[in-house]
């Protein structure tokens, strides 16, 4: 077994040097430098297609062609170690339709904590993350018969079994409604709170980065911003978000035009 | 929604080739996932029945045609169902994010493999069993060697199926791919596997063709059973063969799931 105490505990959750993903004829990620600490909720901002969902692939170790320095809780990014260590959320729900919801987390439970021995400790792991989801009263539902915003809510539980200490969330509130995503902002910050794990969590819609410890902000597969959301509010002037992360566009536009013009 | 105080972190579990709770957890999944689907099940072990019922009373006036082709029969069943299940199955999981999910989780390929393996075994099993009972007792297929020879070489062709799917399901993209998939890789099997008629009978081309192709080898040892009291060498040579097809192409199929993709 590794010896998980001699790593030093101030490691940051993720670390990354010249990140850069190469995805067919397109460079996705362009030399990314950044440091995502424990113990916090970092929001992952930017439009559609600017790579956030790549970033992400590449820290739970399922992207290809990734070059550049990328550390995960203290060793490269994909260590065969690192995957009882991290939750993992696709953007789209992946789970099995035609099984129950406690079907489904007892298989991956079974996967993650293999053997007779475990089934107990399974059990109660599987009936926590339900209710942390709130879907205890569709235990017994199966998958395909939910809402769209259940199943996702499901897949999400996934991710929570065995208390992981990252977890990876590519937009876990899509499509739910404002109950619903307040109630999941607190379990995610119950979850960083009491059980100091660190959550990744990207998203489109900028009024949820008033929820997180940290920002990175990105565009077009290059980091704009990396910062709490006060300092980036008071460093553009701006009262949102929102109007912090347009500022910083037009900003990178004119600098790039001006590039163009002085070459 | 509360947090509850935590239970103790699961220790990190090693991730190993094969691992037989894993894979035993993997089997048992793909059996409950079946079992909300009723109707597949039904088709699955009740349509090689009929089709056998089928041939017997189309062959009404010449038992002995029957006898010839219903034992090569009971081996190539099992090997169509399980590869068209698996293929659908496999990519299903490729195509729902699941596969994703579980590489990026402490599962070894290997296990996967097995489990699926495992799983369409089991109901290759029954399968085999009801279409072998129904072709020697019901409809009174004439077999010299002993019954159980044919549901060995019957459970092989079935473990091969769900190989050659498994390998299949890794160049569909869909789900309408994977079932054109069927024509080309087990049509021309089909034909030249000495069904129609005896393979040195054929162009020597298509028989040299037909000597390396695994489902020759499955009817050979049909026919081998069909013809002879005891387990003959050839019968040996044969079940290997298969036997050996079916695993190393189950390889190839573990090879296929990557833990990185683009």
């Amino acid at each position: 077994m590794m010896n998980y105490s001699s790593e030093p505990p101030d490691t940051p959750a993720v670390h990354a040097e010249g990140l850069t993903v190469v995805r067919g004829p397109r460079t996705v990620l362009r030399g990314l430098d950044f440091t995502v600490p424990r113990g916090q909720i970092t929001g992952l901002l930017g439009p559609s297609g600017c790579g956030k969902s790549t970033l992400m692939r590449s820290i739970v170790g399922t992207q290809a062609k990734v070059t550049g320095t990328l550390d995960v809780l203290g060793r490269p990014a994909g260590h065969p170690t690192l995957r009882t260590r991290i939750g993992y959320v696709t953007q789209a729900p992946s789970v099995y339709d035609d099984l129950t919801v406690r079907q489904n987390l007892d298989y991956f439970a079974a996967i993650l904590a293999p053997g007779h021995a475990a089934s107990e400790r399974r059990h109660s792991d599987v009936t926590r993350v339900i209710e942390d989801v709130d879907l205890t009263s569709h235990a017994d539902s199966l998958a395909g018969n939910l809402s769209g915003g259940q199943r996702s809510r499901v897949s999400l539980a996934v991710a929570l079994l065995g208390t992981p200490e990252l977890l990876v969330l590519d937009e876990p509130t899509v499509g739910l409604d404002p109950v619903l995503r307040r109630d999941l902002w607190n379990l995610f910050h119950d979850i960083a709170a009491q059980r100091g794990a660190t959550l990744l969590i990207s998203s489109h819609v900028m009024d949820e980065a008033e929820r997180c410890h940290r920002l990175l902000l990105m565009r077009e597969g290059e980091i704009l911003a990396d910062d709490t959301p006060d300092a980036l509010r008071t460093r553009t002037g701006s009262e949102t978000v929102e109007d912090a992360f347009l500022h910083l566009v037009d900003e990178a536009v004119a600098a790039g035009r001006k590039k163009e013009t002085t070459r | 929604m509360t947090t509850t105080t935590t239970t103790p972190p699961i220790a990190p579990a090693p991730t190993s080739a094969l691992n037989a709770s894993r894979t035993l957890a993997t089997a048992a999944r793909v059996l409950r996932q079946l079992r909300h689907d009723p109707r597949s099940i039904a088709l699955m072990i009740l349509v090689p029945c009929v089709m056998l019922f089928l041939l017997r009373y189309v062959f009404d006036g010449s038992p002995q045609t029957f006898d010839n082709i219903g034992a090569s029969l009971l081996g190539i069943f099992p090997l169509i169902t399980m590869f068209l299940v698996t293929s659908i199955a496999t990519l299903r999981e490729r195509t729902s994010g699941t596969l994703e999910r579980l590489l990026a989780m402490p599962l070894g390929k290997g296990d996967l493999v097995a489990g699926y393996a495992l799983a369409f075994g089991t109901l290759a099993i029954i399968q085999s069993v009801l279409a072998t009972a129904l072709a020697l007792w019901g409809l009174g297929l004439d077999v010299t060697g002993s019954p159980w020879l044919l549901l060995l070489v019957a459970l092989l062709d079935a473990l091969l199926g769900t190989a050659l799917g498994l390998f299949v399901s890794a160049f569909a993209a869909s789900e309408f791919q994977a079932v054109q998939f069927m024509p080309a890789v087990i049509f021309p099997q089909l034909l030249l596997c000495g069904l129609f008629t005896p393979r040195d009978n054929m162009h020597p081309v298509l028989e040299a063709i037909s000597d390396v192709l695994p489902m020759s080898y499955a009817v050979d040892g049909m026919n081998e059973v069909l013809r002879h009291t005891d387990m003959t060498a050839a019968f040996v040579r044969d079940t290997l063969i298969v036997a050996g097809c079916a695993l190393l192409v189950l390889g190839l199929g573990a090879a296929t799931l990557r833990r990185r993709t683009q």
